[in-house]
Order: C-alpha cells, then sequence, then structure tokens
C-alpha cells in the first residue's frame, strides 16, 4: 500500500514536472499569443494539479492533504479564468490568431 | 536545497527590475511591479514570515496594481520619450550603489547569532517569556498588540490618516447641499463580456472573504491578524468592484458605511486603551479586561485586531472604489 502510493506519487510528480517543462518550451517556440497562452496555462492546470496531487499523496495529515487538495481546486479555477480573460482581451483588442501556423516566420519547422 | 530557491528568486527579482527600468509601456510596467511584488511574497515565505508574506502577495500584487493601471486610465500608458540626461545619474547610481555594498561588509551575517538584533535584551526577553506571559502560540501577535501596542496603534492610525486624505482628494462627489450624488447611470456597458469571469468571481468571492475572517481570528495561532485579513478582505471586495461595476459594489459597500468603518476600527483601538485606563491600568494594558489577566491580555489583542482588520478594510476598500468611481465620473485629460 504504501509503496503504491509512493509509486503513484513519483509518476504524477514527474507528470507534473514534465508539463512544466513542455509548456516552458511551448512558451518559447509557438508562434503567437494564443497558441503561448495554451502552453501556459497547461502548466498552471495540468502541471501544477499533477504537482499537488503528488504532494497531497505524501501529506502527513489529512488536514495538510485537504490544504494540498483545496489548492489546485483554486488553481484551477482562478488559472482557466484568467487564461480565458486574456485570450479574450487580446481578441478584443484586435489581435487576430494565426491561421497558418507553418506560415509564421519563427515557427518551428516554418519556411524561414 | 533551500539555496537554489534563494538564488532563483533573486535572479528573477533583479532580472524584473530591470525590465521594469527599461520598459516604456507604463501597463506593462504595472504587471512587472505586480510580479516583483509577488516575487518579493515568495521570498518572505522562504524567510518563514507569513504573515508579511501575506500582505506583500495581497496588497503589492493585487491592490496596488489595481491602483495603478487605475491611475493610468486616468493619465495615459506611454511614458514620454525625452532625451535623457545618463551620465550624471549613472554617475550617482554607481556611487551610490557600490556605497551600500561596501556598507553590507558591515552587516552581520544572516541568521548570525552573535547579530545586535539577537543578543538584545528586549528580543531575549521576548522569546524566553513571552508564551509564558502571554499564553499565544503564535510570538508575532502579542509582540505587535501587545508589547508594542503603541506601535501598532500608531500603524492604524497613519492607514486611517491614508483613507482620510483619499477621501479629502477624490472622494465622492457630493452636491451642494452635501448629499452624495446619485450614480445609477453607471451601469457598465461591458457587462455582457463579463459572464465567465463573474461566475468564477461568484464562487471566489465567498471563499476569499472567508479566508479573511479565518486569517483575521487565526491571528493568535499563525501567521494572521488584523493587517491581513484586512487586506485580504478588501481584495474580495475589490474583485466584486472589477467584475461587477462601480454601482453595484457601492451597493455591497456604501461609501457612507465605509467612511465610518474606518473611524469605527481606530475608535476600537483607542477605545479599549482608554477603556484599560477607566478600570484602572495603564493604557492599553488589556490585563485589566478581565478578572484573570492572561484572559484580559487575549480579550484585548482580539479586540484590538479586529479594529485594526476593520480600518484597514474599510481604507483600502476607499481608496480601490474611490480611484474607480474617479475614474467613472470620466477622464481627467488623456494625454495619449
Amino acid at each position: 500500500m504504501e509503496a503504491a502510493l509512493d509509486v503513484l506519487s513519483w509518476v504524477l510528480l514527474l507528470v507534473g514536472g514534465s508539463v512544466a517543462v513542455i509548456s516552458g518550451v511551448g512558451l518559447l517556440r509557438l508562434p503567437d499569443l494564443y497558441t503561448r497562452l495554451h502552453a501556459a496555462s497547461m502548466l498552471d492546470s495540468l502541471g501544477a494539479l499533477c504537482v499537488f496531487l503528488g504532494l497531497a499523496l505524501q501529506a502527513e495529515s489529512v488536514a495538510v492533504g485537504i490544504k494540498l487538495l483545496l489548492a489546485p481546486a483554486f488553481l484551477l479555477l482562478t488559472t482557466a479564468t484568467a487564461a480565458h480573460v486574456l485570450s479574450k482581451s487580446a481578441r478584443r483588442a484586435g489581435l487576430e490568431p494565426l491561421e497558418d501556423t507553418a506560415a509564421a516566420p519563427d515557427a518551428p519547422g516554418g519556411k524561414d | 536545497m533551500a539555496q537554489i530557491i534563494d538564488i532563483v528568486l533573486l535572479v528573477f527579482l533583479c532580472t524584473v527590475a530591470v525590465a521594469t527600468v527599461r520598459m516604456r509601456d507604463l501597463f506593462g510596467i504595472a504587471m512587472l511591479f505586480g510580479i516583483f511584488s509577488l516575487l518579493s511574497a515568495s521570498v518572505f515565505v522562504v524567510l518563514d514570515a507569513g504573515d508579511v508574506a501575506m500582505t506583500e502577495a495581497a496588497v503589492g500584487a493585487g491592490l496596488t496594481t489595481i491602483l495603478m493601471l487605475s491611475t493610468l486610465a486616468a493619465t495615459g500608458s506611454r511614458a514620454h520619450p525625452r532625451a535623457v540626461r545618463w551620465k550624471l545619474p549613472l554617475f550617482v547610481v554607481t556611487v551610490t550603489g557600490a556605497a551600500l555594498v561596501y556598507a553590507t561588509t558591515d552587516m552581520p551575517r544572516f541568521g548570525d547569532p552573535n547579530a545586535p538584533v539577537q543578543t538584545h535584551p528586549v528580543a531575549k526577553h521576548y522569546i524566553e517569556t513571552s508564551q509564558e506571559e502571554t499564553g499565544i502560540p503564535n510570538m508575532v501577535t502579542p509582540l505587535l498588540a501587545s508589547y508594542r501596542g503603541f506601535d501598532t496603534l500608531g500603524e492604524t492610525a497613519v492607514v486611517f490618516t491614508a483613507g482620510i486624505g483619499v477621501l479629502a482628494l477624490i472622494g465622492r462627489r457630493r452636491k451642494k447641499d452635501g448629499t452624495p450624488v446619485d450614480e445609477n447611470h453607471g451601469e457598465d456597458i461591458r457587462a455582457e463580456h463579463h459572464a465567465v469571469v463573474r461566475v468564477v468571481g461568484k464562487i471566489l468571492i465567498p471563499a476569499i472573504l472567508l479566508y479573511a475572517c479565518y486569517i483575521q481570528a487565526h491571528g493568535d495561532f499563525g501567521p494572521g491578524g488584523g493587517f491581513q485579513a484586512g487586506v485580504v478582505f478588501a481584495s474580495g471586495l475589490m474583485l466584486y468592484l472589477l467584475l461587477f461595476g462601480v454601482a453595484a459594489a457601492a451597493r455591497v459597500a456604501p461609501f457612507a458605511v465605509l467612511e465610518r468603518l474606518i473611524a469605527l476600527g481606530l475608535l476600537l483601538y483607542g477605545g479599549i486603551g482608554v477603556l484599560n485606563m477607566m478600570l484602572g491600568g495603564n493604557f492599553l494594558d488589556y490585563r485589566t479586561l478581565a478578572e484573570n489577566a492572561k484572559d484580559g491580555l487575549h480579550y484585548g489583542i482580539i479586540l484590538i485586531e479586529l479594529g485594526v482588520g476593520i480600518t484597514v478594510a474599510a481604507v483600502v476598500t476607499t481608496l480601490v472604489f474611490a480611484f474607480a468611481d474617479h475614474l467613472q465620473r470620466g477622464p481627467v485629460h488623456r494625454q495619449d
């Protein structure tokens, strides 16, 4: 039981960490605000959720565990909303999404 | 391991500071200030200063950003480019910076047991006997509210004065006979764009306000107290203002009530002091409040923390509401 929890917690922590790295790379390499926002909000929601769940499995008491579950619950609400508001404001400010991402000048594998 | 976190945070802080100096877009700078405050709050958490971290996160990252953005909305959002004379300022900054860096060599190392702050008899007294004398687990709270109750009264008075100052400068417009102008025309035209944030806000705001009450009540046992609770409560109200507009927010927290709450908190604090004198003790000697000295101390600390919380929450809310109200009356004169 103990070992299974440890393994699960490790898997969750590693997934969370990988998501963080992937979205970092995405932030740097993706071509426009909307796609970058997608990368960044992946870290906020999925990455943070995995890390928090992984930590919650290691919690030494129920009180700590509940706190570690409440934090991602609020994070899920706020970060998703923040991403929504950001993209919406960008859209209303007149920023058009790239239709053809491969055509972007600095796109990975695009024609430069 | 902890050092890695320190280094990363400090590198981030320096990067944000440099980016702030180099940026021309004032909106961006306001956001960077917020990031800077959030990073500082993380540094405070690393240093185990939970109380300060909470205040910094709520005030620095939340409220100040909003105030700066509202100011920008009233004035214009780009710094005017102008020919900068940089030689003399660079010289002054370099010399001052070098002097400051030189001065740090005289400072005791972080956590040095022989530093004056550790060896001073007062600190020793607080650390060794405050538990016995007050019976309060969180040492910060009796220090702030009881041992140094005069200081905290002064700080609350400063917050009170700031609130009065803002009200005097940009307070609510009144008709000639002194009654506030009816602001019903202020229904936000962008209302239909706010559906998602409003729904999420309705879930979050009660949680924020409840958390503020928890911080207020929990100050005796963990990080928290009046100042922290006040700013967290105010940020909940500020979120409501942002989502539902000035008119709705003024129905929740009318100016007339806020104005009175600003004074009420300070009055509660000072009133406890006067009550102590009437009960035969010194000013702010809470031990006179109950038969048992320790009980009296607890009642006194809870009450004055409540006073601090009320004044801080009311002042900060008034600040934000006054700015928003000021903006809605129309921009002053746009320069962009």
